[in-house]
């Protein structure tokens, strides 16, 4: 269960995350606007920040 | 996972993924200036803008906007006429030698204060024209669209193929985690499955709703056929109406029906949207959810009386629902640009599979064998 989670805990959180901006953003404006933009905004982070990061690989080989 | 069924996943993979990936990029690189449709139009200026006036101004009647586009195309007749959410100032008026015209179409957008024409927007050339036409069907009309469906639904499998494989690469190891002090291969295959796994859930929304838009005239012709005819049918055997009554009267009857929502659009008898009887009145609700859906009111085009006034099949709705999760139009710029972003990184995992299949052959392959043999422990 452990390696499961290690593996799957942030693609599944990303993936939640986006679903929820995903619709928040589609029933309301105002508010839920901001709902779509931070649920769109956590996997183009993720994207960016483990992407374009430099170093700092070796040590999880 | 048994090297058995690891083979096939990964066989699944290679080739949904193969046989869609260069029509996947033609989507996605034609998609991304779509994205920012509305701003590319003000930019180049085809974007009709209508004068202040002050607030309150009266509107003129719909049968002077219809004479005032007449007056620009008197040879052609009336087809749809509609507005853009959240602005009222503006009727767009299609017009074709026929009700029933598919080519040759042409549109007036009318201020719907003064009656003037403004302008007549480009329906069938321009930058953005082409680059709609590309990715909804490659030129090549229905049988195009289709083809790209069918092309999205490989992509479908290609993702969930790709996500069961994420696993036996990334097990043991840190997620984010990218080999940059390898080959070039190990480092885009680490980045391909780091790409892919955070844009999962977008690239299998915007695709599977992408998917569902090439269905929506099937949609449509299948409302037409069946809900409308049964709900007409006793308008049955009589012959088409060839001059329609005053829209305005139609569209005040439908609005008088329906007072709480705002016309989307209007389809005059013949077309797509409604019978060889009815004016299709298509009105929408006045809320961010409610706003994208349509309820339409037919409305006799001889007598202008409301006939029926029914909520459209979910099949309707379903695809009305998915055309923002496609389009990315629902949130503002912001989303806009997160759309985007999030296209140009669906890119990059098309180009790096791409990449990865050539290089098949070279150094990649050991590490590929290395990691599955982890996974296989």
């Amino acid at each position: 269960m452990k390696a499961s989670w290690s593996l799957w805990g942030w693609p599944l959180v990303i993936a939640v995350v986006s679903a929820l901006g995903l619709v928040g953003g589609l029933v309301g404006d105002g508010g839920w606007d901001w709902l779509g933009w931070i649920g769109l905004g956590v996997p183009c982070g993720a994207a960016a920040w483990f992407g374009l990061r430099r170093g700092r690989a070796r040590d999880a080989r | 996972m048994s090297a058995r069924t690891l083979r096939a996943w990964s066989w699944l993979h290679k080739w949904s993924s193969l046989a869609s990936t260069v029509f996947l990029l033609v989507l996605c690189v034609t998609g991304l200036p779509l994205v920012f449709h509305h701003e590319i139009g003000r930019w180049l200026g085809t974007q009709v803008i209508a004068p202040t006036l002050p607030a309150g101004t009266p509107r003129v009647t719909l049968d002077r906007v219809m004479a005032a586009a007449k007056a620009r195309f008197p040879a052609k007749v009336g087809m749809y006429v509609s507005q853009e959410p959240g602005d009222d100032t503006i009727w767009y008026v299609t017009m074709g030698d026929a009700p029933s015209s598919t080519t040759d179409l042409k549109q007036v957008a009318v201020d719907a204060r003064t009656g003037a024409a403004l302008a007549e927007p480009a329906l069938d050339r321009g930058l953005m024209f082409v680059l709609r036409e590309i990715h909804v069907d490659l030129f090549a009309g229905a049988w195009g669209k289709l083809f790209l469906g069918f092309m999205g639904l490989l992509m479908l499998v290609a993702i969930v193929s790709g996500v069961v494989l994420y696993a036996p690469f990334m097990r043991k190891r840190r997620f984010g985690d990218v080999r940059r002090d390898r080959s070039p291969r190990v480092k885009w295959l680490d980045l391909h499955n780091l790409l892919g796994i955070v844009s999962l859930t977008w690239a299998i929304v915007v695709g599977a709703t992408g998917v569902v838009n090439t269905w929506a005239d099937l949609v449509i012709g299948h409302w037409r056929d069946h809900q409308m005819a049964t709900l007409l049918a006793h308008y049955r055997g009589q012959p088409p109406v060839t001059f329609p009554g005053s829209l305005e009267t139609a569209v005040a009857n439908a609005r008088a029906r329906e007072p709480d929502m705002t016309i989307a659009f209007i389809a005059f008898p013949g077309t797509s949207f409604s019978s060889a009887h009815h004016y299709g009145v298509f009105l929408r609700g006045r809320t961010a959810l409610t706003g994208r859906l349509v309820h339409p009111v037919l409305v006799d085009a001889a007598t202008g009386e409301v006939t029926t006034s029914a909520a459209p099949p979910w099949t309707l709705t379903a695809l009305l629902l998915s055309q923002p999760l496609h389009f990315g139009d629902f949130g503002g710029l912001p989303l806009q640009w997160l759309w985007a972003a999030l296209d140009v990184i669906t890119i990059v995992v098309l180009g790096s599979g791409l990449y990865l299949w050539l290089g098949r052959r070279g150094p990649v392959r050991q590490v590929l064998a290395a990691d599955l043999r982890r996974a296989g422990r």
